[in-house]
């Protein structure tokens, strides 16, 4: 068994759980509960219900992924919390951003919601807040350099 | 369909696990972990649980055949495999059988059948012929092809499931990073077929109507993450195993490393 490159990142696991917990969101809460998006719109192409297999999967395992590789930077005694929380936001507000911008706006595999006049307003608001994470996540990376120097 | 047939064998299979289990405690007093047991007889209930018509009017629905399909394709092998039954199947044998069933695993033909690129062709491949030819709507009054149907994929499930983790040797299984793409590569042609039965309503002539694909095909979708879920955990808890326990040969003082001059 090969080494997983991850390990020796302290951010990695961080961002593999801001992914899945992004994509574990946006199913929950905005597919789930509010019924804004839904299953399938009868609009998407091909490819983009290809792309959307593909990355549903790469959700999943991240999840998987990040707790797993936690785990054994954590034996190591490798394992920081500011590094993570650096990762987990930069993680979530990156699958956010490429989620607004790449999935609703190019591959247009889905809206935000339907039924709506105006999807301007949303598309904003879901990119801003994306923007506000990846923030957040770099000001908590900007305090894991000053605390570990290179 | 009738429950009788599938319970009486899955019984018995778990029944030869168990007289297994006992005869290493009782018998050879060797060690054996009794989750596996445990495993076992889970994966067995849940088929068992599957095979069992619950209410008789929602038997016939297309929703109800997916439930069982993923409990019996994908759920319930992966916990018949976490038992580690080929393990005390050897530990039972006499030397020389042992030896004979070892050099069996490692001939050529199995080794290609234990690959997970064959269990992943043998399990979707099933699912192509089983819903985009008229064998689905035929299975709906034949019985035996029923048992048949089943019988395939709890064989190709268990078969993906033992050539992708878990503690049984396996003669051909990949590298882990192949393994990974590997899952990532099963569960997102699950996805995307669970969303084309979903528009194009799979399988076709069927009595099943619209709103009963639909549910179904989520099922399928959501079904199908929980299961492989499950075989992705299998794999990671092995990774780490697995670096853990070289981690610990490579922190031997170097006059006691294994293998040092």
């Amino acid at each position: 068994m090969e080494k997983f490159p991850l390990v020796n990142c302290p951010t990695g696991p961080g961002i593999l759980f801001g992914i899945g917990c992004m994509a574990a969101v946006d199913e929950i809460i905005f597919h789930q509960l509010l019924g804004w998006h839904h299953f399938y719109d009868l609009a998407t192409p091909t490819f983009g219900l290809l792309s959307d297999g593909l990355l549903h999967a790469v959700e999943l395992l991240a999840l998987i992924a990040g707790f797993f590789i936690f785990l054994e930077q954590r034996r190591r005694g490798a394992a920081d919390i500011i590094a993570i929380w650096a990762g987990f936001f930069m993680g979530a507000g990156g699958f956010q951003l490429f989620d607004g911008t790449i999935n609703h706006k190019i591959l247009k595999l889905h809206q935000i919601r339907y039924g709506v006049n105006n999807i301007l307003p949303y598309d904003f608001a879901w990119n801003v807040a994306a923007i506000l994470l990846l923030i957040i996540g770099v000001i908590f990376f900007a305090r894991y350099r000053l605390m570990h120097p290179k | 369909m009738n429950p009788f047939l599938p319970t009486t064998l899955i019984l018995s299979l778990a029944l030869i696990y168990s007289a297994g289990v006992l005869r290493q405690i009782l018998w050879k007093k060797r060690i054996w972990n009794l989750w596996r047991l445990a495993s076992f007889w889970f994966g067995t209930a849940l088929i068992i649980f599957a095979v069992t018509p619950l209410h008789q009017n929602d038997h016939h629905t297309f929703y109800h055949h997916m439930q069982q399909h993923l409990l019996i394709g994908m759920v319930a092998p992966t916990f018949l495999v976490m038992a580690a039954p080929i393990s005390l199947l050897l530990r039972n044998l006499p030397r020389r059988g042992a030896k004979a069933c070892v050099q069996f695993l490692h001939s050529r033909i199995i080794r290609l059948w234990c690959h997970p690129i064959t269990a992943l062709v043998l399990n979707f491949g099933g699912m192509l012929v089983l819903y985009l030819t008229p064998l689905y709507r035929s299975s709906l009054h034949q019985p035996w092809s029923h048992h048949f149907i089943h019988l395939h994929f709890l064989l190709a499930g268990y078969l993906f499931a033992w050539s992708m983790a878990g503690p049984d040797p396996a003669p051909s299984r990949p590298g882990f990073r192949d393994r990974l793409s590997i899952l990532l590569l099963a569960m997102a042609i699950h996805g995307i077929s669970s969303k084309l039965m979903y528009i194009h309503l799979f399988p076709y002539a069927t009595p099943h109507s619209q709103a009963d694909i639909q549910a179904a095909a989520q099922l399928m979708y959501y079904g199908g993450d929980l299961a492989e879920l499950l075989i992705a955990i299998l794999l990671f808890a092995a990774w780490r195993k697995h670096i853990g326990q070289r981690a610990e040969a490579s922190s031997y003082p170097a006059s006691l490393a294994p293998g040092d001059p």
